[in-house]
């Protein structure tokens, strides 16, 4: 028998008061645990979404907004940016990709986000090296009425290639808009919100009922937009104006332009845009900075870095959530360790006996005092592992639960090597803990502790 | 091992600040394998003896020498390792450890002194005959069959001077006499010498040797 075996069989010895202050432990732990899973995860997967875009410009306004609308769809579109601009941004030759987004619909079953934009979205990197794949006999957006949703979308809705789906207006729950979509392509997984957002061709989203803006409204904001006069602005689209007028000549029926082809690029608008820059990514920094500087100077519209908004909303908010959390943790923690040196320190007057008795077999009090340490030692390690084990257990049970209530996708089964550190600083609390207690054994006397 | 106490000295402060001396010895021997039965009365300071040459307390003056080998002189870490080795101890109230089972305990006896035998812990409880009771808990056995654990535990690192401090007190008249002989015999099998500290004349009458403490120990006893 050597010192572990010794004060594991004297733990056992005291079976429920040793459990009780390793429950402590592994509650602590456990909870510590489960908040490094998921500000890792959390932390991972806010740093990654949207990392594949160097800009989104969207109208002035809060930047997160702009973000949070874009990329996560947890916040309302700010406004609205005509088309000409979007094309402007097309033919900027500082500019790779520009990628439309329109947003604010939901689909009618699961009340899932649309997200109207064009093909170019799904062959574009969403993150450096990694591309959108969908599945085999798949296809992505190829037709006005075509859709692909997210891999959420489709395991929630029971949705697959060739179903039909209807979507709701914005904001407006009894508004369902008559047009179908069809899904050719199921996303795989991404961990990002784009597992739970349906994605329809814009050809077909600008077709629908109220999706293209009332031609006067349209010159009215362009001209705005741009700073010209309406005169200017209706010369510029004055094949498509004339047209639009012709058929409002025609007929009352709001539904009429479904039948006469795409829509009008007078008409249309989008929510934000999405930039991918031209060169190295020291250059595509450089240029964001510059046309984020632009923008400023124009005072229309901005454009927003999404990692950087996320960089910052993390550390200012999320951040302080997480250090609140792992303060209360570490002071759970630091509670059952005081706890297990109550439990140690009040057991010490029942064991002097015993230890008295180990020094007459020739113990040390060298030997008695790391017995009585091994035990704290013990008590923490076996509640630090079980408390590993439970906050795993925690992350595999609220993962879901957290992905269902916000859309962050949380792997249920991740490990942080962070979390390792627990272990450590349960050796050290423990050794803290047993000190006392120790040295209470150290100093007893031998005589008289057998006596009792 | 031979014992020799030579001028040992130890007495207590009472609450008051006054000296109770309790040993005054000038002299007193243990020949190597012999055994001695030491009689006192209660409070006559008979464990206190033990404890002093056991190492447990050190005396106020004097030395203690066992085995050619003056402990007194010795660093406290050197006197528990010398005792872990050559020393055995059997108490009136057994001391065993209620978390181990007998072979345990049998095996802590010998954990001290860095030499583990489990085989060495089965013979011995099978010599105590308690070959049927070896994974047992002290609180399962009969208080005769604790005993019979606890002097296998003495014995079990092997040592070379057992000190027996009223080993039959609490134990049932028939056990008595079963657990003395078991102590003797296997001390002069194995060579060892044995002290017994008792106040009952039944237990001393076993002995050859028998020595009256009141009779080497010159204290005026309190009435
Ligand atoms: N630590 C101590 N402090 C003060 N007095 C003590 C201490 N230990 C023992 N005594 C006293 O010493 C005397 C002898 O005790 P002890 O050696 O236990 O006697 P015995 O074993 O012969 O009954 C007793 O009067 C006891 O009260
Ligand atoms: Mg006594």
């Amino acid at each position: 028998m050597n010192l572990v075996t010794i004060a594991f069989k004297s733990m056992k010895h005291r079976l429920v008061p040793s459990l009780l202050t390793s429950l402590s432990v592994a509650l602590g732990v456990a909870l510590m645990v489960a908040v490094l899973i998921l500000n890792t995860v959390v932390t991972k997967m806010f740093q990654e979404t949207g990392s594949g875009y160097d800009l989104v410009v969207g109208p002035q306004g809060s930047a997160t907004q702009l973000i949070l609308s874009t990329i996560y769809h947890i916040d309302n579109p700010i406004e609205n940016l005509p088309w000409r601009y979007y094309q402007e941004w097309q033919e900027d030759p500082r500019v790779k990709y520009a990628i439309p987004f329109n947003m604010g619909d939901t689909t009618e079953v699961g009340n899932f986000p649309i997200v109207g934009t064009t093909p170019q979205y799904f062959i574009t990197e969403y993150a450096p090296d990694k591309k959108f794949r969908v599945g085999k006999n798949e296809n992505g957006l190829r037709g006005t009425w075509d859709a692909v949703i997210g891999s959420e979308v489709a395991k929630r809705n029971g949705w697959k290639q060739g179903t039909k789906f209807k979507m709701i207006h914005a904001g407006q729950d009894d508004h369902v808009h008559e047009e179908e979509f069809t899904v050719q392509g199921v996303l795989a997984p991404t961990g990002t919100p784009n597992d739970r957002t349906a994605f329809v061709h814009i050809d077909g989203f600008f077709m629908m009922s109220d999706h293209s803006k009332p031609v006067r409204d349209a010159i009215k904001m362009e001209a705005q937009f741009f700073r010209e006069t309406e005169e200017q602005v209706t010369e510029r689209h004055k094949k498509d104006i004339d047209e639009i007028l012709r058929h409002e000549g025609e007929s009352d029926d709001e539904h009429a332009h479904h039948n006469h082809g795409p829509t009008p690029d007078i008409q249309k608008e989008v929510t934000s845009i999405l930039l991918v820059l031209e060169g190295t990514s020291l250059q595509r920094a450089n240029r964001a900075l510059i046309i984020q500087g632009e923008l400023r100077e124009g005072r229309r519209s901005q454009a927003a870095n999404p990692v950087q908004i996320m960089a910052r909303l993390i550390t200012n908010l999320v951040g302080n959530i997480r250090l609140a959390f792992l303060y209360m943790t570490s002071l759970i923690i630091v509670v059952s360790g005081i706890g297990i040196f109550v439990s140690i320190y009040n057991s010490m007057s029942d064991r002097k006996r015993e230890i008295a008795v180990m020094r007459a077999l020739g113990a040390r009090r060298t030997t008695v005092f790391s017995l009585i340490l091994m035990e704290s030692v013990l008590l923490c390690l076996l509640g630090g592992i079980f408390g590993l084990l439970f906050g795993h257990a925690i992350v595999f049970v609220a993962a879901p639960i957290i992905e269902a209530r916000s859309g962050l996708l949380i792997e249920s089964l991740a490990f942080t090597p962070v979390e390792l550190i627990v272990i450590p600083i349960l050796v050290v609390m423990a050794s803290l803990v047993g000190f006392l207690p120790g040295l209470t054994a150290y100093q007893s006397d031998v005589a008289e502790g057998l006596q009792s | 091992m031979s014992l020799e106490l030579i001028d040992v000295r130890k007495s207590y402060r009472e609450p008051g600040g006054a000296e109770l001396p309790i040993l005054n010895i000038s002299h007193f021997t243990l020949e190597e394998g012999e055994q001695v039965a030491l009689i006192g009365q209660s409070g006559g300071g008979k464990t206190t003896l033990l404890n002093v040459i056991s190492g447990l307390t050190r005396p106020d003056s004097g030395r203690v020498i066992i085995g050619g080998l003056d402990v007194t002189d010795l660093p406290e870490p050197a006197r528990d390792r010398f005792r872990a080795e050559r020393i055995g101890i059997v108490f009136q109230t057994f001391h065993l450890l209620p978390a181990f089972t007998a072979l345990e305990n049998v095996l802590l006896g010998m954990a001290f002194a860095g030499k583990q035998s489990r085989k060495y812990a089965t013979e011995l409880l099978d010599l105590m005959g308690l070959k049927a009771r070896m994974n047992h808990k002290p609180g399962q056995l009969s208080v005769g069959e604790q005993q019979r654990v606890s002097v296998a535990r003495a014995l079990a690192s092997r040592p070379r001077l057992m000190l027996a401090d009223e080993p039959t007190a609490s134990v049932d008249l028939a056990n008595q006499e079963n657990i003395l002989k078991l102590l003797q015999e296997t001390c002069r099998e194995k060579n060892v010498s044995l002290l017994l500290v008792t106040h009952s004349q039944e237990v001393s009458s076993q002995f050859e040797r028998v020595e009256q403490l009141s009779d080497f120990n010159q204290i005026e006893v309190h009435a």
